[in-house]
């Protein structure tokens, strides 16, 4: 009996198997891949995306260099992707009237001198084989110290909720250094009356991770605007949007001129998948608390970057890697 | 003087003998090839292929074929490029790339066929000399190397990793003879083959000998769609580029519009 049940569950394994390879020829990575694995991918992606509001690069760029994808065109087709689900986000913000189109272009000048700078980065670290190490690297700190301290406040929302307190998100008005800064400028639609040098720094940074890491960036721009320079909640999100649209869509087209990379066939299944698994996930998104969200969504940054960081420190199993002359890193 | 003069003459000797050794010459048997396509299409289900080729020898000795003393061997060689072998070491506790070496010219794949294993056909001297299999293809390394010391470890690695991938594979009992003097060969094409021109060779051998050989061009390409996308991504890089994020503009959009719920 025990031993029928066994050759059942191998048929039905090797079934489903069989069912499930459906192959699809990526023209720009050059190799075949099972196209229900790449939709899955977009769609879980698009739902946590659509769950926690963030534009999901910083977790479908890892997936795809754990399917094999080289990672050169990995970074460049995570970057369009972000182009897809950043869009479908502003565009529901800019109805709302949550955007400041004004604060949005200072931070996209910088973005856009950051991306430069990355893509070139970029293109050297390639040609001295250490870009799949910068890589991991900044995956690793990044998602970690944002994770820690998005779980570090969650909690200690959740904690106060739970005695009943009243939760309040530092407001501005109480000013820090980066209030001392010159240059300031009048954005009307934020109500607020700042520097353009720490707007122009934060856009900077984040465009250089974007050409880099293929992220948009989402998930350490509103934490900086919020708790750095003190910008109103409701208007972070659809700026931070507004801007990242601008900065990956350079991005793409940088990478597709000098590099290549852009592989439309993965980006376009991936973006389908990832529109409709973002509906689903708004949708369970709107029954969850704020801060529980936020602590989920911190559980789920810093399980990407274990992942990442046990790749590095664990001995690899194989010590050597082969690359040739047209992709690979 | 004299020792000198018989050592030379010795030495010309083996020179001359190695050449005649290398290069068939004065051999009566003659090797002929063909295969069905010289084309092979990437379609967007591409899975890989197996490609059979039919050859014949003529010319040969009726007693040593019933002996069995002909192999063949057929190998399917990827477009060539230069290809760098990385090595990770633990630096501070993380695992980063240290070292590396650039082999020269390398197929990017490669597939080899043989009436049996390649390492009983002939000595494997011999067989380095004329590149045949994936312990025997030339495997020079481009620039500074230090002493040369690591050069058969990286060897032996990219080896083992073109191998375990299947981008490298062997099949010692892939030629077979379907009647007297008639063969036919099955190599295979890996899923994630490189477009290019591939080219099928066959070695005939006789008792150890390297006796006829022959090849012919097979032209894998990408077709309808893919090839499309890949000629505009290399050809109007700029104009692809603003079509990628055209696309995801649009897809965007199209979503914010179904899905709209308020």
């Amino acid at each position: 009996m025990r031993f029928r049940g066994h050759v059942f569950v191998q048929a039905t394994t090797y079934l489903l198997f069989e069912v499930c390879v459906v192959t699809i020829y990526l023209p720009i990575a050059e190799l075949s891949v099972n196209i229900l694995i790449i939709l899955g991918m977009g769609a879980a992606v698009g739902f946590l995306s659509g769950m926690f509001g963030v534009g999901g690069g910083f977790l479908i760029t890892p997936l795809l260099i754990f399917y094999n994808i080289p990672p050169v065109v990995a970074v460049a087709t995570g970057a369009n992707q972000v182009v897809a689900s950043s869009i479908s986000g502003a565009i529901t913000h800019f109805r709302r009237g949550t955007i400041d189109i004004k604060l949005g272009t200072v931070l996209l000048c910088g973005g856009l001198a950051g991306a430069t700078l990355g893509i070139w980065l970029f293109a050297l670290l390639r040609r001295i084989g250490q870009l799949d190490l910068v890589i991991s690297l900044a995956y690793v700190l990044l998602l970690g110290t944002v994770g820690s301290l998005m779980l570090w406040e969650s909690i200690n929302a959740l904690r106060r909720a739970a005695r009943n307190e009243q939760v309040t998100l530092k407001r501005p008005g109480n000013h820090n250094w980066v209030h001392r800064l010159p240059l300031k400028m009048r954005f009307k639609k934020s109500k607020i009356y700042l520097s353009v040098i720490p707007v122009a720094a934060l856009g900077f940074c984040i465009g250089i991770l974007t050409s880099v890491m293929g992220v948009g960036g989402g998930f350490i721009m509103v934490p900086a605007m919020i708790y750095l320079l003190r910008i109103p909640t409701n208007v972070v999100v659809g700026t931070s949007l507004f801007q990242i649209i601008f900065v990956s869509a350079y991005t793409v087209i940088v990478q597709a001129t000098a590099n290549y990379t852009v592989d439309i066939v993965l980006a376009f299944v991936l973006m389908v998948a990832g529109v409709i698994g973002a509906q689903y996930g708004v949708r369970v998104g709107q029954r969850l608390r704020g801060e529980q969200l936020r602590a989920l969504l911190a559980l789920l940054v810093l399980a990407v970057g274990l992942r990442l960081a046990i790749e590095l420190i664990i001995p690899p199993k194989e010590v050597y890697s082969v690359v040739s002359a047209g992709l690979g890193f | 003087m004299r020792a000198f003069a018989s050592l030379l003459c010795c030495m010309l000797f083996l020179a001359a003998f190695a050449r005649a050794q290398a290069e068939p010459q004065d051999f009566t048997e003659k090797l002929e090839i063909g295969i069905s396509t010289d084309e092979i299409a990437i379609t967007s289900d591409f899975r890989g292929a197996d490609i059979t080729i039919f050859g014949a020898i003529d010319g040969f000795d009726t007693t040593l074929l019933a002996q069995g003393k002909y192999n063949i061997v057929v190998a399917l060689e990827g477009p060539k490029e230069n290809s760098t072998v990385r090595k990770k070491e633990r630096v501070f506790g993380i695992w980063i790339n240290t070292s590396s070496m650039t082999f020269e010219l390398v197929p990017e794949s490669y597939s080899l066929s043989s009436t049996r294993d390649i390492e009983t056909i002939a000595p494997p001297q011999y067989m380095n000399n004329m590149g045949i299999g994936v312990n025997h293809m030339p495997l020079n390394p481009v620039g500074y190397i230090g002493d040369g010391s690591r050069v058969g470890e990286f060897r032996d690695a990219f080896r083992r990793l073109r191998e375990a991938t299947g981008v490298y594979q062997r099949d010692p009992g892939g030629v077979q003879f379907i009647s007297s003097s008639l063969f036919k060969a099955s190599v295979r094409l890996p899923a994630d083959v490189p477009n290019g021109v591939h080219v099928v060779r066959a070695y005939l051998f006789r008792d150890g000998l390297f006796v006829a050989a022959k090849a012919l061009p097979l032209r894998v390409v990408k077709t309808g769609l893919e090839q499309a996308l890949t000629r505009a991504a290399h050809e109007s890089p700029f104009l692809y580029g603003i079509v990628a994020v055209l696309l995801a503009v649009i897809t965007g959009w199209l979503a914010s519009i179904v899905f709209r719920r308020d």
